[in-house]
């Protein structure tokens, strides 16, 4: 081996010479280093290229929201008015985005919002928060946390790569070559009948986007299985590589299906097939069913992930072993195999009334392994050390919102109130509880727990924990909200609303600029942690899993030799954690620990 | 006079010299890993396939006896049963091939994938010239672009029907034309002394891929032409 695999991953190799930005040299050394980077191999750069791309479509979702939330602010009302003049006039108010005349006819401020939301919905769940976690943070960590000096298929993992940013490049064409109305579902036979805009682009798009979380998740599950590092048994992995593996599963098993799905409807439009067409004989409601069994499935490629990051938060910074390991492991793969039984609770205005009932029953049991994950936690927490830091917030944060969004899964999987419920804010609200409110939580999370390990500096963290209870506290007004508008009958996927409803809509705006504001500021703590951060030791949080034994950032090849396990991911009351810095962060009281643990 | 040994006279084969990639432990470490991937794969193709299998069986229950006239009517057994039997054969040779890997014998090896992309050629012809072609002529087409006025009488929805042998057979033909290029590459690699007995993966995993592209086929087969 050579020795520039001791350096850290992110250390530039090419030659800049000393003439700045503008000398031919720096641009040759600027060329080595991209073409280092584009042609990587290294699961660590691997997994960089894809946080910034999915951080990126993060923010492009994000501006698509608060325009939606801008419209929102005010309903859209159009009356017969007397001018100063004594005519009459039709007037429309409080419309923010003017219509305008394409080359496929006149694009209303209707049709922008769906365009707007469609772009939301897509951007969020295919480019974001599904690519967010296992890609971006699993290809990072995963290899790492198991001992591994890189994932089983490196070159698969390249490839994957490339591909979710060609599908990436065909969802933004299609967005700009005249978006969608269709939504994130693509129900048909809206889907394969409109003419409008770029449903077929769009949706190979997806495709593709799929193809690579198919990679991904094979290559992780041949990792998890083969490359573990000698002495690391089943039970010896940490729970992120848990939740990433069954994660992993779900991805493999379920998105074949979205492919074929997303396949067809390309085929409907281009060869018109007709199998989803009633017009030709087809069946729409076929459609539904191939397209929830895998996003239902889906949203637990969201959840399972962020599941993990959560353990991972909880137990190192409340320095305390895991209560229930097991029971946290098992829940992931019992999710897992419940989540392909029951897809049919979003169709209960669609389907049989038989099929209703089983599908009603059977998902109820999914708030099974949900609980027990969420009592294991909050019981890791009681009587523990906790050190209030970004993170631990954030793992806090996680819970509050977490429990509300799965608390009110029930309602909806009721079928006498889901009948009210379907279709309206409380949908809304529900799902981004849990996608937003947990998920995207996690991520932001799981971002300041290991941006020291893989960055190699500190943030402010003071700064960060306010921006931290702003995030909270916005999206909590932002979404608290529309659980009232649900209730109250505001149907989802309009752009506008009868006048009783503004107060509620203005509260949820109010709180969408909170949100952002609060993003936004992590967004400049981390820029001047580039630029000016501390730099960070082996082991700043005091955590006992293996990505804390090598260096920050990372060396080339994760560790200088092949590591051995000595012991557990979360044995805090044995050993003390490698590399500890008392000015990093005090060690717990022996005292405490030792009654924490019940010894 | 003292004798060279032979193998020191020769240059070896690349197959000879193969290191396994830096981040396994073992060669054997990295085979497994390799198949197991593979099988994942393999999962996925039949989960893909699996929608058109729920799409064909959800259509029988709901059209039945359409499904039962257009099958006859429209679609030859002779023909399928035809290609079945070429996809067969295909299989025997692939597994023959990588025998010859196993064994040291590039020749075999090279030979028995050539008659295995023989078969798979066969099969596109067939199914291109035979099938697909008159089909064509006749306006034998799926959904929209279906030409109405001929058909089985009483039928009512031969257009789904064909939908779905159109985008079944066509995806599986697809399948089966990107094999012809990985097994032409694995021809070009057994020329190159890439393969033998220490390093067949590649090899093996294209042989599973082709024998899920026929079970596929095995599958498609007895639905389309012969149940109905
Ligand atoms: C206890 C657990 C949960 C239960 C019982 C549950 C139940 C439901 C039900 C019945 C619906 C359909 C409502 C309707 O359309 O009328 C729904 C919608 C939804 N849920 Fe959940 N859910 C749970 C957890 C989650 C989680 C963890 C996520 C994601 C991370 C999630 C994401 C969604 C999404 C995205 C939708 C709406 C999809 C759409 O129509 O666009 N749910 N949920
Ligand atoms: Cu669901």
């Amino acid at each position: 081996m050579s020795a520039d695999h001791d350096v850290s991953f992110l250390k530039p190799v090419g030659d800049y010479g000393q003439g700045g930005v503008f000398s031919a040299q720096w641009w040759r050394g600027f060329t080595t280093d991209f073409w280092r980077w584009a042609t990587t191999l290294d699961h660590k750069k691997i997994g960089v290229m894809y946080l910034c791309a999915t951080l990126f479509a993060f923010f492009l979702g994000g501006v698509a929201a608060l325009m939606l939330r801008a419209e929102l602010f005010e309903p859209t009302i159009t009356q017969q008015v007397t001018d100063a003049a004594g005519n009459v006039v039709t007037k429309t108010t409080g419309e923010l985005f003017p219509g305008w005349q394409s080359t496929q006819g006149t694009v209303t401020t209707n049709n922008f919002y769906n365009r707007l939301f469609s772009l939301h919905g897509t951007l969020m769940v295919f480019l974001f928060i599904i690519p967010a976690v296992p890609a971006a943070f699993g290809n990072i960590f995963l290899p790492i946390m198991i001992g591994a000096k890189d994932v089983a298929f490196p070159r698969l993992n390249l490839m994957s790569w490339y591909i979710y940013l060609f599908g990436g490049i065909f969802a933004v064409y299609s967005l700009i070559a005249g978006g969608v109305e269709t939504g994130w579902t693509f129900y048909t036979p809206y889907s394969t009948s409109t003419q409008w805009g770029s449903v077929t682009s769009m949706v190979l798009g997806a495709f593709i986007l799929g193809f690579s979380s198919i990679l991904t998740g094979m290559n992780f599950i041949v990792t998890v299985h083969k490359l573990r590092a000698p002495g690391m048994g089943w039970f010896d992995m940490p729970l992120f590589v848990w939740a990433a593996y069954a994660t992993s599963i779900i991805q493999v098993l379920a998105t074949p299906v979205l492919a074929i799905t997303l396949l067809m409807i390309v085929f409907e439009r281009t060869f018109r097939v007709g199998v989803f067409d009633p017009a030709l004989g087809g069946d729409p409601v076929l459609f539904q069913h191939f397209f929830w069994f895998y996003s239902h499935p889906a949203v637990y490629i969201m959840i399972v992930p962020a599941f993990g990051i959560v353990s991972e938060l909880i137990a190192v910074h409340c320095h305390k072993r895991l209560f229930g390991y097991k029971a946290i492991a098992f829940s992931s793969i019992g999710i897992a195999a419940v989540s392909f039984l029951i897809w049919g609770h979003h169709m209960f205005t669609a389907e049989s009334p038989a099929a209703n009932v089983i599908f009603s029953a059977l998902t109820f049991l999914v708030g099974l392994p949900t609980a027990i994950k969420v009592f294991n936690w909050v019981a890791t927490m009681y009587k523990a050390s906790i050190t209030w830091n970004t993170p631990m917030l954030y793992a806090m944060s996680f819970l509050f919102n977490f429990t509300i969004g799965g608390l009110t899964g029930p309602p909806l999987a009721v079928l006498s109130t889901d009948i009210h419920l379907h279709d309206t804010y409380f949908v809304v609200a529900h799902f981004h509880y849990v996608m937003m409110g947990g998920s995207v939580i996690a991520v932001l999370g799981a971002l300041h727990h290991w941006w020291p390990k893989f960055t190699g500096k500190m943030y402010n963290d003071k700064a960060a924990r306010w921006m931290a209870v702003l995030v909270f506290v916005g999206f909590n007004i932002t979404f608290f909200t529309q659980f009232f508008l649900g209730t109250h009958g505001m149907p989802r996927r309009y752009a506008t609303y009868v006048p009783e409803f503004t107060h509620l809509h203005q509260i949820s705006t109010i709180g969408s600029w909170v949100l952002a504001v609060g993003l936004f500021g992590h967004l400049l703590i981390f820029a001047q942690s580039l630029v000016g951060g501390r730099p960070a030791g082996r082991n700043p949080w005091g955590g006992l899993t293996l990505e804390w034994y090598t260096d920050s950032p990372p060396i080339e090849h994760n560790f200088p030799h092949e590591p051995m396990l000595t012991h557990g991911p979360y044995d805090y009351d044995l050993v003390v954690p490698p590399g500890w810095d008392p000015a990093d962060y005090p060690l717990p009281d022996p005292e405490t620990v030792r009654k924490a643990h019940g010894h | 006079m003292t004798t060279v040994p032979v193998n020191m006279t020769k240059k070896p084969e690349p197959h000879e010299t193969y290191v396994h990639g830096h981040h396994w432990r073992s060669a054997e470490d990295e085979k497994d890993a390799a198949k197991l991937g593979m099988w994942l794969f393999l999962g996925t193709e039949a989960l893909m396939f699996s929608g058109f299998f729920c799409a064909y069986a959800v259509f029988r229950m709901l059209y039945f006896d359409t499904w039962h006239e257009s099958s006859k009517y429209y679609l030859n057994w002779k023909i399928g049963g035809f290609n079945t039997l070429v996809l067969l054969i295909s299989s025997f040779t692939i597994v023959q091939a990588i025998r010859g890997a196993q064994l040291g014998r590039k020749m075999m090896a090279f030979w028995y994938l050539a008659a295995t992309n023989v078969c798979a050629l066969t099969f596109l012809v067939v199914k291109l010239g035979w099938e697909y072609l008159p089909k064509i002529q006749k306006g034998e087409l799926p959904g929209g672009f279906f030409t109405y006025g001929h058909g089985p009488a009483g039928t009512t929805h031969d257009q789904v029907f064909l939908g779905i042998y159109w985008v079944a057979t066509a995806t599986h033909g697809l399948h089966v034309l990107i094999g012809v290029f990985i097994i032409g590459w694995c021809m070009i690699r057994t020329m190159k002394g890439h393969f033998g007995p220490k390093n067949y993966m590649f090899l093996e995993n294209t042989g599973l891929y082709w024998h899920i592209v026929d079970i596929i086929w095995i599958f498609l087969f007895p639905m389309l032409y012969l149940v109905g």
